[in-house]
């Protein structure tokens, strides 16, 4: 383990100091992101209001029991990359690794299940293209739902697995001894990119899995 | 320590508070509420979001310098959000000009 003169890097004045610096400037990288999926949101929300009955007829081909699965398994993901972070500001190197591995895992099946709902797509013929068959009035609009719907999926599912390969170096760099009580900021950074992918999740379950359920 | 710690208890409540909150959400698009099920639905999604940025992000034992970061971002997507419906959405509303069919 590092002692904290290793801990603290030389153009800090303390720990403190340095601890804010790193997450001043991952919020930062978040406010783009923010910006990012706010573009498609944007895009998203101003179509809805033009093509509402298409998006309605559209949103229930989606699988709102696989896309609520997949809400809770990126839920529990997050609490266990909670609980790694806590444990890791106590010091632990097994039971970080251990919520690290179990959030890891936890990505896993959440983009398990979305690649079992990219194929159903695939089978009902609703991915966007040439190949694109839609029963209903409205099938070009249709298809505008669903290009929204594998853009803002697959950005998330690509976010995702940016994500399982930070976990990958964390669990790596923890395993090696690289991270104290004193010094853990890299994996509390990695818990707040994690939990701002949940976060874009969070918002895209409702708006493309329940548009017009009732 | 950096940091304060959060107490495990608080992340479990939190994690208990997202699940209910799921199941809310799938729930209420079930009831038709005309309009108002776009609004319960986001509605539930931003106080899911609020959790998890306030408990899980740590931003509630954060400093004001930080609230003003995480502040910044979504201040300006909501800069985004209203001058972008404020063209869409009233476009319908004067008759184009002649000339301009």
């Amino acid at each position: 383990m590092p002692d904290h003169s290793i801990a603290l890097a030389h153009q800090f004045d303390d720990i403190e100091q340095q601890h804010e610096s790193a997450a001043l400037g991952m919020w930062i990288f978040l406010a783009t992101e923010v910006m990012f999926f706010g573009g498609m949101f944007l895009g998203y929300a101003v179509y809805r209001g033009v093509y509402h009955a298409a998006y309605a007829q559209a949103s229930r081909h989606l699988d709102v029991l696989l896309g609520g699965i997949n809400t809770a398994v990126l839920l529990c993901s997050s609490l266990t990359m909670a609980l790694a972070v806590h444990a890791a500001q106590l010091g632990g190197r097994r039971t970080v690794v251990l919520f690290l591995l179990a959030t890891m895992l936890l990505g896993s099946v959440f983009l398990g299940i979305k690649g079992l709902e990219y194929y159903h797509k695939y089978e009902e013929r609703l991915i966007p293209g040439s190949h694109f068959e839609f029963s209903g009035p409205n099938t070009n609009h249709a298809q505008i739902f669903f290009s929204f719907y594998f853009v803002m999926t697959g950005m998330h599912a690509l976010h995702m697995i940016v994500g399982i390969g930070i976990m990958l170096v964390m669990i790596m760099l923890t395993w090696r001894g690289n991270f104290s009580a004193e010094y853990y900021f890299p994996i509390e950074m990695s818990g707040l990119y994690w939990h701002f992918v949940d976060i874009v999740w969070v918002f895209l379950f409702p708006l493309l899995y329940l548009v017009d359920r009732s | 320590m950096p940091e304060h710690i959060v107490e495990k208890k608080t992340y479990y409540a939190v994690f208990t508070g997202l699940i209910l909150l799921l199941a809310a959400t799938v729930a209420l698009a079930y009831i038709h509420l005309g309009k108002l099920n776009i609004v319960a639905a986001l509605t539930i999604a931003f106080i899911k979001a609020t959790l998890i940025i306030l408990y899980f992000m740590h931003v509630r034992y954060s400093s004001r310098l930080l609230w003003i970061f995480v502040g910044a971002g979504f201040f300006w997507l909501g800069i985004l959000f209203a001058l972008s419906f404020s063209d869409f959405f009233t476009r319908g509303w004067l008759p184009l000009p002649t000339g301009w069919e």
